[in-house]
C-alpha cells in the first residue's frame, strides 16, 4: 500500500517499489515478454512486475502494442519468447506454460477480463442476474436465493437498479453494460483484472462515472489490475503506475503521477502536450 | 372403450408391400433394369458411388432402383453395405498423373501440355429439352481421333517447378480412416477431404458458392480439371511386389488460389484440392473450393467468420445420411416427451392464472 | 457384384464389435463420461437408434432375451422394426416381459418394473451432451467437461426460475453422475429420472450419429440438477392409469373424441398388462378374462 501513498508527495524522489517488495511477493512478474507477426512486431521485450493492490496502467496510440500485450498476459495469445509469471496458491507459475485447462481454471476465479465492449464479456441471451451469478454458480453456488440477492447486491455497487436483475444486457445501455460486465467479473473476488478500454466508446460523462465506480471498487477490493487504455485521464485517475508504449516497445515506466507530470521520453512528452487542456 | 391398439407389426408389412408396388409402378410400363440405369443414367450412380463411399457401379445402379430414384436412399443402402464389406488392405496412392484421360481443362492457361480436351460435357449445350428424347432413336456415331497415350501432367507440377505454387506435404504414412474412427474437431485435412468428397454435393456446392460470393473469398481458379480412368494397385505381401487390381474413374480438381506470402517470405499461389468416384465435376469443383476455405489456419489467413472456414459447422453438417436420419426421426413418437411438456405448460399457466387472480 | 446374405451373429463383425466393447468398458470406468466411437452405418437410419442398436450388438450373447421398447411400448413401429432386425441378425429370444429380459433396449422411457442385477438397459441417445443447446460448439463443451465447469448449465435453471418460477426443462433433464461428471440422461421424462440412481441394471447410452457412449454402472449416483432451494420434483399427471388404476406410474394421454375428452393410460405396455393380469381395474377398464 505505500506505493499509492506513496504517489501523492509531490517531487519526492522515494523509490516506494522497493519498500512494497521487501513486504510483499510480486503478484505478476513478466519478463520478457515478446510477439510478432512474421516480421513485424506486436510487443517486444516487456519487464515488469505487479504487486497485490497495484493498478499498472499501459498507454499508448492504437499500434503500440498495449492490447496485443493485454492478450498475451491474459493468455489469450500465446507469446513468441518470454515469463509470464503468477502467484497461484501453489506458489509461482509461468502462465504462458501452463496447460489450457489450468489457465482456463485461473481465468474462472483468480483472474477477470474486462472487454472493451461489453458484449464479448457478457452473455447477452441471458438476464443480468444470471450473468452476474454465473461465477458463483461456477464455483459451486446452489441456492437460487442467495445467488440472486448476491446479483442484486453487486448490481447495486455498480448504480444498476435492482429491479433491472430479469432484464436482458441487449435492453441496457452502454454504460450499464459495462458496469454489468465488472459486476460479472468481480463478484468472486479475483485478486488480478485485465481492463481493456474500459471507458471506449462510452459518452465523457458515463466515462467520469465509470471512472469513479472502478476506483472505489478496486480500492475497496484491493484489487490488481492492468489497464489498457490510449486516455491519460483514465491512467491518472485509476494507476499507480504507468507503461508508456510505441511501435511495440515500452519506452518510459514509472509512478503515473511523475511520469505524467515529467515525462522523460520525447513520445510521452509528445502524448502528455497532445491532451487538450480545457 | 379405448382399447389400446396393437398391430404395429401388420401395419409396417402392409406398407412395405405397397411400397414394393409403388416402386414397380405401372406393370404394362417395362421394368427399369440394373444395366439401363448404369449406362444411362451414369451420372446419378456416379453421384451414390462418391457419397456411399464404395465404387461399385452395378451395386450403385441397383440401389437406385430399390430406392426409387430418391438418390440420398440409394446411397443410404450403399452405406449400409460398405459397413459389412471385409477389409483387405489399402491401395498404393492413386496416380492421377497417369490418368487415361477422357476430359481435361484448365482455366488458368490457353494452351499447355496435353491440351484441352472438352470430353463428353454438358457445357455450352443449350439447355433446351429435346423432345426427340421422349421417343426412343439411335444416336448418331460421334466423330473419333486417335487418342494420345502420353501423360499429362498436371499444371500445378509445372507451376510447383517455378516455385510459384505451395508444395503439398509429402507423406507416406497411411492416412487415417473417417469410417473407422470418430470425427474430432479440429480434424486434419485428409479426414476433412474424406468427409467432404463423401458429404452431400448440394451442401458443399453451397459452401463453395458461399467462398465466391465473399463468404471467405479464395480467389479461385481452376489449375486443372480432369476425368479419366486410374489404375488401382496394391502391395501383396506374398508377392513383395504391387498388382493392378483394377481401375476406376475419377474426377480431379485442382484449384489455384489467393497467393500468399509476407516480407520474409515470396509470395506463392495456394491450392485447393478436390478428388471424387466418377465423373463428378460439379462436386471435384465445389471440393476443392470449400477444402482450401477449410485451409485458413494453416496458411496464416483471418477467419472472417465465413460459414465455409468454420471446420466444425461444415464437416459435422455435410453427411447427408446424418442429417436426413435426424431430420427425418422427428416423424417418430414423441408422445411421452410431448406429454411432460404438455404437463409444465399447463402448471405454469395455472400458476400464472392464479397468480393474476390473487393480483386482482 | 457379390451377393450376401449371410451376416454375422447381430450384423455386426466381431472386430467392430470389440471397439465398441472398448468403448463401453471405457464408459463404465468413467461413469457419465462421453466416449468418442467410431459408429457404423447402419441398417436403419442416424436418428433411429443406430447407436442403441450397436450398444446392443455389442452385447447380445446367443442366450440373451432381448425386449425393446419406444416410449414405454413394445408395439410402436420403430420398436418392431428394431426386434425384428435383432431377431433376423441374432435369432435371440424376444419377450415383451421387463423382468424376463437380460437385454431392453430403450427410447425415452425407465421401464417401470424395477430392474436387476444382471440385466442391461441401452438407451437410444440423440444428442448425447446436455451442453448442447447452450454451446453449439464440442470444442467448447469439451473443454467444459474436462474442467467441470458447468456454471452455463446452472445459468440456464437460474433463467428459468427467474422467468418461470420453476425449473422449466420437463425431459432430458441433466444428471451430475457420482459427483463429476454431468450427463445427458437422453429425452425420458423427468418423472423417470430417480430411477437412474441407485439402479441395480448396468446402464448404457448409445449416440450413433454423434459418436458416442456412455455408461451407468450398477448403484451409482446420478442427482438431477437443481437449486437447494428449488429442489428437483419428478411430476407427472395428476391422474391414476384409466385401465389398470396404477397411481404411480408415467401416462400417456390419449385423446378419445373431438370434444376434448381424454383418458390417461400407462405408458408402460407390459406394467399395464401386467397389473391388470392380476386383478387390477382402473375407472374405464374392464376386468381381464383370465389370468
Amino acid at each position: 500500500m505505500w506505493a499509492r501513498w506513496a504517489h501523492r508527495w509531490q517531487g519526492a524522489d522515494v523509490d516506494t517499489s522497493i519498500w512494497a517488495k521487501m513486504k510483499t511477493q510480486p503478484l505478476l512478474s513478466v519478463r520478457d515478454l515478446s510477439k510478432f507477426y512474421g516480421g513485424r512486431i506486436g510487443c517486444a521485450g516487456v519487464n515488469f512486475d505487479l504487486f497485490p493492490g497495484e493498478v499498472l496502467g499501459i498507454v499508448g496510440e492504437s499500434g503500440s502494442g498495449k492490447s496485443t500485450l493485454l492478450s498475451c498476459l491474459a493468455g489469450h495469445l500465446a507469446p513468441d519468447r518470454g515469463e509470464v509469471i503468477f502467484a497461484t496458491a501453489e506458489g509461482p507459475r509461468d502462465t504462458v506454460l501452463m496447460a489450457e485447462a489450468a489457465r482456463r481454471r485461473l481465468a474462472r476465479t483468480d483472474w477477470a477480463y474486462v472487454h472493451q465492449n461489453p458484449r464479448d464479456g457478457l452473455r447477452m441471451s441471458v438476464s443480468a442476474g444470471g450473468n452476474v451469478g454465473e461465477r458463483l454458480m461456477a464455483v459451486g453456488a446452489r441456492h437460487y436465493g442467495q445467488i440472486r440477492e448476491a446479483a442484486v447486491d453487486w448490481l447495486g455497487r455498480v448504480e444498476i437498479a435492482a429491479d433491472r436483475v430479469d432484464d436482458r444486457p441487449s435492453a441496457f445501455s452502454g454504460g450499464m453494460q459495462q458496469r454489468l460486465q465488472i459486476a460479472r467479473n468481480l463478484v468472486t473476488g479475483p485478486r488480478l483484472v485485465f481492463m481493456d478500454e474500459p471507458t471506449g466508446g462510452l459518452d465523457v460523462s458515463v466515462q467520469a462515472r465509470l471512472l469513479d465506480l472502478l476506483r472505489g471498487l478496486v480500492r475497496e477490493m484491493g484489487l490488481s489490475a492492468i489497464i489498457v487504455t490510449h486516455d491519460l485521464a483514465v491512467v491518472r485517475l485509476l494507476a499507480d503506475r504507468l507503461m508508456v508504449m510505441k511501435g511495440g516497445y515500452v519506452v518510459e515506466q514509472g509512478l503515473t503521477d511523475q511520469v505524467l507530470d515529467d515525462p522523460q521520453h520525447e513520445y510521452t512528452q509528445l502524448l502528455v502536450s497532445s491532451v487538450l487542456q480545457v | 372403450m379405448y382399447v389400446a391398439v396393437k398391430g404395429g407389426e401388420k401395419a409396417i408389412d402392409a406398407a412395405h408391400a405397397w411400397l414394393a408396388e409403388e416402386r414397380r409402378g405401372d406393370t404394362s410400363v417395362a421394368e427399369l433394369s440394373v444395366a439401363q440405369i448404369r449406362q444411362q443414367l451414369a451420372l446419378a450412380v456416379n453421384r451414390v458411388m462418391a457419397e456411399g463411399s464404395l465404387y461399385d457401379p452395378d451395386l450403385a445402379a441397383l440401389a437406385i432402383k430399390q430406392a426409387r430414384g430418391d438418390l440420398i436412399e440409394a446411397i443410404f443402402l450403399i452405406r449400409a453395405y460398405r459397413t459389412t464389406l471385409p477389409r483387405l488392405g489399402a491401395s498404393t496412392p492413386l496416380e492421377t498423373a497417369q490418368m487415361a484421360i477422357t476430359r481435361r481443362i484448365s482455366a488458368t492457361f490457353k494452351d499447355l501440355p496435353g491440351g484441352q480436351i472438352l470430353g463428353p460435357t454438358f457445357d455450352y449445350t443449350h439447355r433446351l429439352l429435346d423432345f426427340k428424347l421422349a421417343a426412343e432413336g439411335e444416336v448418331p456415331q460421334a466423330p473419333t481421333a486417335p487418342a494420345s497415350l502420353d501423360a499429362v501432367p498436371h499444371v500445378t507440377a509445372m507451376l510447383n517447378r517455378d516455385g510459384l505454387i505451395q508444395t503439398e506435404a509429402e507423406g507416406n504414412a497411411p492416412p487415417p480412416d473417417l469410417t473407422r474412427e470418430p470425427m474430432e474437431i479440429p480434424t486434419t485435412r485428409p479426414l476433412r477431404l474424406q468427409a467432404i468428397t463423401r458429404g452431400d454435393e448440394g451442401f458443399i456446392l453451397s459452401m463453395a458458392y458461399s467462398t465466391q460470393r465473399g463468404y471467405g473469398r479464395t480467389h479461385a481458379f481452376v489449375g486443372e480439371l480432369r476425368i479419366g480412368t486410374v489404375a488401382v494397385e496394391m502391395e501383396i505381401p506374398e508377392l513383395g511386389f504391387s498388382v493392378e487390381i483394377g481401375e476406376v474413374e475419377l474426377t480431379e480438381c485442382e484449384t489455384v488460389n489467393q497467393f500468399k506470402g509476407s516480407k520474409t517470405e515470396p509470395p506463392q499461389f495456394t491450392r485447393g484440392y478436390g478428388l471424387v468416384f466418377g465423373q463428378t465435376e460439379r462436386k471435384a469443383i465445389a471440393m476443392s473450393l470449400v477444402d482450401r476455405a477449410l485451409r485458413w489456419k494453416e496458411l496464416g489467413e483471418d477467419n472472417t467468420g465465413a460459414p465455409a472456414q468454420d471446420e466444425e459447422f461444415v464437416l459435422m453438417h455435410a453427411d447427408n445420411i446424418q442429417a436426413t436420419g435426424f431430420l427425418e426421426h422427428i416423424k417418430l413418437p414423441h408422445y411421452v416427451d410431448f406429454q411432460a411438456e404438455l404437463e409444465l405448460v399447463r402448471k405454469l399457466r395455472r400458476e400464472a392464472l392464479a397468480h393474476g387472480e390473487a393480483a386482482e | 457384384m457379390t451377393d450376401q446374405t449371410a451376416y454375422n451373429f447381430a450384423y455386426l463383425d466381431e472386430q467392430t464389435k470389440r471397439m465398441i466393447r472398448r468403448a463401453i468398458l471405457k464408459g463404465v470406468a468413467i461413469p457419465g463420461y462421453q466416449v468418442p466411437f467410431a459408429s457404423r452405418e447402419m441398417p436403419m437410419p442416424y436418428g433411429w437408434g443406430t447407436g442403441g442398436v450397436q450398444v446392443t450388438a455389442a452385447c447380445l450373447v446367443p442366450e440373451d432375451r432381448l425386449k425393446v421398447i419406444d416410449q414405454g411400448a413394445d408395439d410402436t413401429t420403430n420398436a418392431v422394426s428394431i426386434r425384428r432386425f435383432f431377431q433376423r441378425t441374432a435369432g435371440v429370444a424376444v419377450t415383451e416381459a421387463t423382468a424376463e429380459a437380460t437385454v431392453i433396449q430403450t427410447r425415452h422411457r425407465i421401464p417401470e418394473t424395477p430392474l436387476t442385477e444382471g440385466q442391461i438397459l441401452v438407451y437410444q441417445v440423440p444428442i448425447p451432451e446436455p451442453l448442447r443447446f447452450l454451446e453449439p460448439r464440442e470444442t467448447e463443451t469439451r473443454k467444459m467437461h474436462e474442467l467441470e465447469d458447468y456454471g452455463l448449465m446452472h445459468v440456464k435453471l437460474y433463467e428459468d426460475i427467474s422467468r418461470h418460477g420453476q425449473i422449466a426443462t420437463a425431459y432430458d433433464y441433466p444428471v451430475k453422475v457420482e459427483g463429476r461428471y454431468v450427463m445427458d440422461p437422453s429425452p425420458i421424462p423427468k418423472f423417470d429420472n430417480p430411477k437412474l440412481g441407485g439402479n441395480a441394471a448396468i446402464q448404457l447410452f448409445g449416440a450413433g450419429r454423434e459418436q458416442r457412449i456412455y455408461a451407468l454402472p450398477p448403484y451409482n449416483e446420478a442427482i438431477s440438477l437443481d437449486f437447494d432451494d428449488y429442489p428437483f420434483a419428478a411430476s407427472k399427471a395428476d391422474h391414476a392409469c384409466d385401465l389398470c388404476a396404477a397411481p404411480d406410474s408415467y401416462l400417456d394421454e390419449v385423446i378419445t373424441d373431438d370434444q376434448g375428452s381424454r383418458m390417461f393410460v400407462c405408458s408402460d405396455t407390459d406394467f399395464c398388462a401386467s397389473r391388470r393380469k392380476a386383478g387390477h381395474v382402473g375407472p374405464m377398464g374392464t376386468p381381464m378374462a383370465g389370468g
